[in-house]
């Protein structure tokens, strides 16, 4: 009984000393998957996180391309938006040198206007002055000579009545003239 | 949840008989250290002996290329769910441990390693509390001690590549140390450096699944004990330790993720100090 004992505590191992299947079954794990791991798996996720990269940089080069190319629009856009400001600018400042130009040749031709019609009316004023001295003239003597022949006429030493004579004369060529006024 | 080997089997009624006086009282069948040397399942004798745990091991490899296989198969610049669960796993070792430790240039060189050794701790960790397995396939000292071992030559293999004189200097005789020190300080860091980094890399591992297991062991075996075997106001008492053990699995969990985070990252630092220029 006692050797069975002693037997049975010969038979159980010691747990800090390896068993040659032992070894072998953990030799035998830790090659195979050191082999997936270092030839398989790592490598696909090197590949993958490779791949990644690159796309997250295409997305971010693209990115910066999209970003440039807004940029380039939007200064064309204010470039072309500055030329028009100045093209309207323009055009309004010729408009205005234009209106100004209509005012002063508008001004100039009333006024050309103005001296016409001022002139046309002293040439009017001359015209008729000359022709009631030319009708003057003609009556004047006419009534120079009536005159003459009236005091021819009547004695010429009386002062009082060639006074009279006179005064007559006077008063009737001045309502003649009424009466020719009157009637023009 | 207990495979108990025939031997063990063997000697509990042998003790049953020597310890407990023959009455009916219950036997109370805790966690034993036969848990994790199941019998074998096939090639009993050779160095293929295949049992449960080793089956098991097989099993996560199987998974992890199945997982790894089809996350990055049809790989999309857009990730769906599955792929950017996949991504997000390697992304996090490779920012979050290598990269940030070791830079761009030579992060790629060691990435398939400290990736290989994350996720193999972290998958045969989860199996611990997985129901039904209940085991953690790191468990067992051959794993833990194949990956450490790994990790301890990518680390001198780093070092003595790169600048071999420097290396040794470094590790052995550090700048900054008044020269009569070296007779104290080249040893310790001789054995801290070459002998206690791999074990230290095992041990918290091992150790940390072996009792992770025991503990949980212990609170649902207690849980049925007090319920089936005991019953009566015992059942109180299973409710407890149910509770525990609950809590524990959970607990686990964190270990899990957190072991794997660990010796991912105390490998890359180790090989990280191999590469640095000065200390």
């Amino acid at each position: 009984m006692l050797a069975e004992l002693i037997v049975a505590a010969e038979e159980t191992p010691n747990p800090l000393l390896p068993a040659w299947y032992d070894i072998v079954y953990s030799l035998i794990p830790f090659i195979l998957v050191l082999l997936l791991f270092w030839r398989v798996v790592l490598p696909r996720m090197q590949k993958t996180l490779d791949e990644r990269a690159a796309l997250i940089e295409g997305g971010i080069a693209k990115a910066e391309s999209a970003q440039a190319e807004a940029q380039a629009a939007l200064e064309q856009y204010n470039a072309l938006l500055a030329e028009g400001r100045a093209e309207a600018a323009k055009i309004r400042e010729q408009a205005r040198a234009e209106g100004a130009a209509i005012l002063a040749e508008l001004k100039e031709s009333a006024q050309a206007e103005a001296a016409r019609i001022t002139a046309n009316a002293q040439l009017q004023i001359e015209a008729e002055r000359q022709a009631a001295l030319v009708s003057l003239r003609a009556e004047v003597g006419s009534l120079a000579l009536d005159l003459a022949s009236g005091v021819i006429g009547e004695t010429l030493s009386d002062d009082k009545r060639a006074s009279a004579l006179v005064d007559r004369f006077l008063a009737e060529l001045e309502s003649d003239t009424a009466t020719t006024k009157a009637a023009k | 949840m207990l495979e108990t080997p025939l031997s063990a089997a063997a000697l509990i009624p042998i003790l049953a008989l020597a310890t407990a006086p023959a009455t009916e009282t219950p036997e109370f069948k805790g966690p034993s250290i036969m848990d994790f040397f199941p019998p074998a399942i096939l090639f009993e004798g050779t160095p293929f002996e295949l049992n449960r745990i080793m089956l098991l091991r097989l099993v996560i490899v199987a998974l992890i290329f199945i997982l790894f296989w089809l996350g990055t198969r049809k790989m999309q610049l857009v990730p769906g769910r599955f792929q950017g669960t996949i991504e997000m796993g390697l992304e996090f070792v490779r920012k979050g441990i290598v990269e940030d430790l070791l830079g761009q240039k030579d992060g790629k060189r060691f990435l398939p390693l400290i990736t290989t050794i994350f996720f193999l701790v972290l998958f045969m960790n989860l199996t611990g509390i997985v129901p039904g397995i209940n085991i953690s396939a790191n468990s067992v000292i051959g794993m833990p001690l194949v990956l450490a071992i790994a990790a301890y030559i990518a680390f001198i293999w780093a070092g003595l590549r790169k600048h071999p004189w420097t290396f040794i200097r470094n590790a052995l005789f550090p700048p900054g140390v008044p020269p009569f020190l070296y007779i104290i300080v080249t040893p310790i860091e001789f054995v801290s450096m070459f002998v206690l980094r791999p074990v230290t890399l095992t041990l918290r591992l091992l150790m940390n699944m072996i009792v992770g297991h025991l503990l949980l062991v212990l609170f649902f075996s207690a849980t049925a004990f007090f319920m089936v075997e005991l019953g009566g106001w015992w059942i109180a008492a299973s409710a407890v330790t149910l509770a525990f053990g609950t809590a524990f699995t959970f607990f686990e969990i964190l270990v899990s993720v957190l072991q794997a985070y660990v010796f991912a990252l105390l490998t890359t630092v180790y090989i990280q100090l191999a590469l640095a220029d000065e200390h």
